[in-house]
């Protein structure tokens, strides 16, 4: 029975300009399987899989589904409608759902008649109901889901692939946005329906999880398939080889003694908008030669944290301390003027001004310093020079200074954002999701940087979703959950995700 | 299959030949209404190149009319920079207008020496106020500002005809609803002897290079330009993004109060309800026809200029409506839109292998 | 104090009410339609310039009114799909793209109109639409002359209220619509298209626009006039932010506006002495910039409003 063919994907290749993507990657899925597709960021993951389901036209290759009788049949490729109807579900990374209407009809858009009058209601719930209670993935069906929660909106996500009867489902990077243990329950509900049939290929770059859920492994590199095996036969040292193509890159971190305090919160709240820019009570302090990790689940307040480091939030009570003096009207200005460094955690939306050149991104933070403005007028070569100093010393790698930073990928992105900060010898260091979406090598020389400058005395607060990063780099260990923050009384990975998830550690 | 890419680095010459392109499709497009209309194409384009280049006083006509586009233009084109969209003009143009008259035709005792100053300050000080209003609602209130200008365009209208026929009013006017002159010493002086052409034109020909340098090589365009592009981004590198909306908002608005001052002080003479036909309007698309720099607003003006210029005088010729005007001004704004569209994306069609089998 | 109750309690009041809304009611649902979906339509003034023009000289060249109507539903779609298409497939500056509408719409209709009567110094008129008269209902009190000596056009304006309601609320098509303005991806992610949705909706919210305009010519008077519209479109794309974009809202509000509107009108002639008349016209459009302000930050905007969409860009 393990060893009928639901899936076989023939030879995709799919360039994007001079990128290639894909090139001739080759894969099948069994009946009742889970396969982890596992490769570095930009290793073609998400390509291949928007090719099976329709987003992307391959340049080249097929792709086969079997039918309900079992029989493999040719997918027509560039349309999810095709892929949908042959019983193909993905569940995105970014949630593609409504939040203005509710979970049933995020459920069932697309699949009524559009120019019907009527609609009927009660054959639609009744089969999510009964979805529901045979996956174990429940959700409110009538609020709109803007207001559920990160779980819940991915319950209704595998929920709609469920209903669209997939026999085959996608997804890509689910447990991005959980906690250790919730990530626990989504594995146990997808093996359980593996038994009724299911197959599942989830992509992820966590190897822990590959190995303890899978049952076969394929891994990509610069968009080839470079390895394939069932998981039993692989171990930890060995995926991350065939991932990066080398050794990989260790950063070590050595102990060190905390110096004098830098940075201070005493009961700081921010009110925000919603859960994610909302602080209640915070109070922490930051001293010199220390990494403060603050671990949580997306959402619970990192954004607002952030705010207030950077100065684009005003606390509604509680005072904020730098290198003991009290910043009373915190301003992003401010901020960079007591010598905090930020680094966002968009770097594309707040790190850089796209349409703008590398040289100028370099500037941005400085404007009235006047090694770089004399009376308003902008100093072009003493710009000039600066960027391409910068450029060498951090290695950052593009069409060149004058070109638009857009045109950067998003690791030299990172570097450009990172030159302009550690250039100004920041005493305070406020690092955001520092290495999300960037290559293990580029993710590793975040790492180092963020450890040079805390050997040079800096503070360093590293705000990640990433567990195992914040436990690879961190000296100190918080813990953001509803908008608190809860120092952690050890590093014991399975007592701080119980943490993270709101449990007494 | 039809597919849309990105280009990876639009070339230079690309980007000044589309809106030329785009403004010669436009002026081409002409011809379908001019032959629903009747007329010959041939003739009628003829007879437009003939109004606008046939004499020293076409020329001068020419220029007149390029002068209030040059300040509209330029207004539009700095707002929109910093993606404050000042749909506005119109009604600065009459605040600016107004503020001209009220100082400059006598109600005040004021030296001669010092009203051509005065009327100017006083002018773009008015716009300039015309637009920052709405600049406050956006921020303090998040009202769109698209809505609030136009809407205030209309309200400004009609506070117009209020002070023309009430303080404002001439009273030799017999009733009619038109402003007391400018006085001799307020008049902004013209350039040639018996031509219309006049020294607004100098004036809007410098702000516009002062804009083009401010822009590229100031701290201030810097922030400018770095608000309009990304704004939190800008707001995280530590650029006050309200401060750089209201200097950029008053600065929008005094040019196009100056439009007005400059039509007023420099061309009429005196105020009326018809002072101008849409030029804070059509100065959104000479903004888009220069691609939003400075430098190329006075190209864009000149051209927007010509073509009205032009269908005036076949209009009068071969009795054509004069509407063809307005007509070529809003087709080259969708071909410039269309084109930019060309200068930054590819459209490619996809052959469907694996398709076919 | 008293003049102001005396106002209100009119007949004919209300009835002059609802016959300025009538107008705005078609302006707002058109605008609704659109920015539910997602696309902001700044063609809305044009549009209605090319509805009133369109509709009433198709009467005028014999077509009837309610193919004047239909010309003038269609006319406004047209344009629609033009906006349409620089903003959808294309996804250019949807602001941009509909101020170039609005240009472009309001001087094809002047030059058609120019060019179709050259040489007219009163515009020729057509006979419109009358008032209806309902046997009975019509003569009812207070309620007869407000609601039952209406054009048809009126009653045109608020079956559509309840159809956009009915469509937007509890059909298939509507959760689909309010999907695409707020997530595109969630459409695409099920199959359905979202550039179909957008456009079709884009021209369907252009022609409820035009026939705003119709009603202009075809109700409200009986001859076109340049600069009729008036800034009536620009009051609707504030209307709709203060209904937050919900059909019921909205014709609380055009009602609201027409109220408004009916009692400057008294007002002025009651009080022309004291205060000069512009005051009064002014009002409108000060009271729409105020509805702006007070429903601004709390409006629950369409999350994808202006952002364009591109297929296979995820």
């Amino acid at each position: 029975m393990t060893d009928t063919k639901v899936l076989k994907l023939n030879g995709l290749s799919k360039r994007f300009g001079p990128v290639v993507a894909n090139d001739d990657v080759s894969l099948s899925l069994n009946r009742g399987e889970v396969l982890a597709l596992l490769g570095e960021n930009g290793a073609g993951k998400t390509t291949l899989m928007n090719m099976l389901f329709g987003h992307y036209l391959p340049d080249a290759g097929s792709v086969e589904v079997a039918d309900t009788q079992g029989s493999l049949q040719a997918l027509q490729l560039g349309h999810p409608q095709a892929a949908l109807a042959a019983g193909v579900g993905m569940v995105h990374q970014h949630f593609a759902l409504a939040e203005n209407i509710n979970a049933l009809d995020n459920i069932t858009l697309g699949s009524e008649p559009m120019l019907s009058l009527r609609r009927n209601r009660q054959a639609a719930r009744a089969k999510v109901e009964e979805l529901m209670a045979r996956s174990g993935l429940t959700a409110p069906l009538d609020v709109p889901v803007g207001r559920l929660s990160v779980g819940e909106r991915q319950r209704v996500e595998i929920l709609k692939a469920l209903y669209r009867d997939a026999r085959i489902l996608v997804l890509d990077e689910p447990t991005a946005v959980l906690t250790p243990q919730e990530a626990d329950t989504l594995f146990a509900s997808i093996k359980a329906m593996t038994k009724d049939g299911l197959s599942v290929i989830f992509i992820s770059h966590k190897l822990r999880e590959v190995l303890a859920f899978s049952d076969r492994i394929a891994v990509l590199r610069h968009g080839k398939k470079v390895g394939e095996m069932p998981t039993s036969d692989a171990d930890e040292n060995m995926i991350a080889t065939l991932m990066v193509g080398a050794e990989t890159p260790k950063v070590t971190r050595q102990a060190a003694t905390p110096g004098t305090p830098l940075f201070s919160l005493k009961n700081v709240s921010v009110s925000g908008r919603s859960k994610r820019d909302t602080l209640n009570d915070v109070s922490v302090t930051v001293h010199a030669n220390e990494i403060l990790g603050i671990a949580g689940v997306s959402g619970n307040g990192q954004t607002g944290f952030a705010n207030l480091v950077s100065g684009l939030a005003v606390p509604s009570n509680g005072t904020l301390h730098v290198h003991g003096e009290q910043i009373a009207h915190p301003t992003p200005a401010a901020m960079i003027e007591a010598g905090i460094g930020r680094i966002p955690e968009d770097r594309h939306h707040e790190g850089i001004v796209g349409a703008m050149s590398v040289a100028e991104n370099m500037v941005i933070e400085r404007l009235h310093d006047p090694e770089v403005q004399s009376r308003g007028l902008m100093r072009r070569e003493a710009i000039q020079a600066n960027a391409e100093r910068l450029a060498r010393s951090y290695d950052v790698r593009g069409p060149g200074t004058d070109a638009p930073a857009r045109l950067l990928s998003g690791g030299n992105i990172q570097k450009l954002i990172l030159a302009r900060v550690f250039e100004r010898s920041p005493r305070v260091i406020l690092a955001n999701q520092p290495t999300r979406g960037l290559d293990m090598g580029a993710a590793a020389e975040v790492g180092r940087r963020l450890l040079e400058a805390r050997n040079r005395g800096a503070g360093v607060i590293l705000i990640s979703e990433d567990l195992d990063e914040v436990l690879g780099l961190a000296d100190r260990i918080m813990v953001i959950r509803d908008g608190a923050l809860i120092e952690a009384p050890n590093r014991n990975r399975t007592q701080v995700g119980l943490m993270m998830a709101g449990e007494p550690a | 299959m039809i597919r849309i890419e990105p280009r990876e680095n639009p070339s230079r010459a690309f980007a000044l030949g589309i809106p030329v392109l785009s403004a010669l499709i436009a002026l081409a497009l002409a011809a379908i209404p001019l032959l629903a209309a009747g007329a010959n194409p041939i003739a009628a384009y003829g007879q437009m190149l003939k109004g606008v280049f046939g004499s020293v006083f076409a020329i001068s006509e020419m220029l007149t009319r390029a002068t209030p586009l040059i300040f509209t233009g330029l207004a539009a084109a700095l707002a929109f920079r910093a993606k404050l969209w000042n749909i506005g003009a119109e009604g600065q143009l009459y605040l600016g207008a107004m503020a001209a008259v009220a100082v400059g035709s006598g109600l005040l005792d004021i030296s001669g020496v010092l009203l051509v100053p005065l009327v100017i300050v006083m002018g773009a000080a008015a716009g300039a106020a015309g637009m920052v209003a709405p600049t406050y609602l956006k921020v303090r209130f998040g009202a769109d500002e698209v809505v609030t200008t136009l809407l205030l365009n209309f309200i400004i209208l009609i506070f117009l005809q209020m002070m023309l026929e009430g303080p404002l009013q001439d009273p030799m006017s017999l009733g009619w609803p038109q402003s007391a002159p400018i006085l001799d010493q307020g008049v902004l002086p013209p350039l040639m002897d018996r031509m219309r052409v006049h020294s607004g034109l100098i004036i809007g020909l410098v702000l516009a290079a002062a804009a083009q340098f401010m822009l590229v090589r100031s701290v201030w365009g810097f922030k400018l330009r770095a608000v309009g592009e990304n704004a939190p981004a800008a707001r995280h590198a530590g650029i006050n993004v309200n401060r750089s909306l209201f200097g950029v908002a008053a600065i929008s608005g005094a040019l196009a109060g100056l439009a007005g001052v400059s039509e007023v002080a420099g061309l009429k003479g005196y105020l009326t309800t018809d002072l101008s036909p849409g030029f804070g309007y059509t100065g959104i698309v000479v903004a888009m026809l220069a691609g939003l720099s400075p430098a190329g607003v006075v190209i864009a003006a000149l051209f927007i200029a010509s073509v009205f210029v032009g269908a005036d005088s076949m209009s009068r010729a071969m009795g054509v409506s004069s509407f063809l005007a307005d007509l070529v001004v809003s087709m080259s704004l969708l071909c410039v839109l269309i084109g930019g569209f060309l200068a930054k994306f590819r459209i490619e069609r996809t052959g469907r292998r694996g398709a076919k089998a | 104090m008293m003049d102001l109750f005396n106002i209100l309690v009119t007949e004919s009041f209300w009835a002059a009410s609802l016959r300025i809304a009538s107008p705005l009611i078609f302006g707002v649902l058109g605008a609704l339609i659109c920015e539910r979906a997602g696309v902001l339509n700044l063609g809305i003034e044009g549009i209605f310039v090319v509805g009133a023009m369109c509709g009433w000289m198709a009467v005028w060249l014999g077509a009837g009114l309610w193919g004047g109507v239909l010309v003038a539903a269609l006319a406004g779609g047209l344009f629609g799909l033009l906006h349409a298409f620089l903003t959808v497939p294309l996804g250019l500056s949807q602001h941009v793209s509909g101020l170039g509408i609005t240009l472009f719409a309001t001087s094809v209709s002047y030059f058609t109109y120019r060019t179709a009567l050259p040489n007219v110094s009163s515009p020729p008129r057509i006979e419109p639409f009358q008032p209806m008269d309902v046997p009975i209902l019509s003569d009812l009190p207070f309620l007869g002359p407000v609601l039952f000596q209406q054009t048809a056009l009126t009653w045109l304006a608020l079956l559509m209220v309840a159809l956009v309601w009915y469509v937007m609320d509890r059909t298939a098509l509507g959760v689909a619509l309010k999907a695409v303005g707020d997530n595109p991806d969630s459409v695409d992610a099920q199959g359905l298209s979202v550039y179909a949705l957008r456009i079709w909706a884009i021209v369907a919210g252009s022609a409820m626009m035009a026939l705003g305009g119709a009603f202009l010519t075809m109700s409200a008077f009986d001859a076109f006039f340049f600069g009729m519209v008036n800034g009536r479109g620009w009051v609707c794309i504030a209307l709709v932010i203060f209904a937050s974009w919900r059909p019921g809202k909205a014709l609380l509000g055009a009602l609201l506006f027409g109220a408004f509107d009916a009692l400057q009108v008294r007002l002025q002639t009651e009080m022309g002495a004291l205060v000069p008349g512009q005051v009064f016209l002014m009002a409108p459009y000060i009271l729409s910039i105020v509805a702006l302000v007070i429903a601004a930050r709390s409006a629950d905007y369409p999350r994808a409003l202006l952002t364009p969409w591109f297929k296979g860009q995820r």
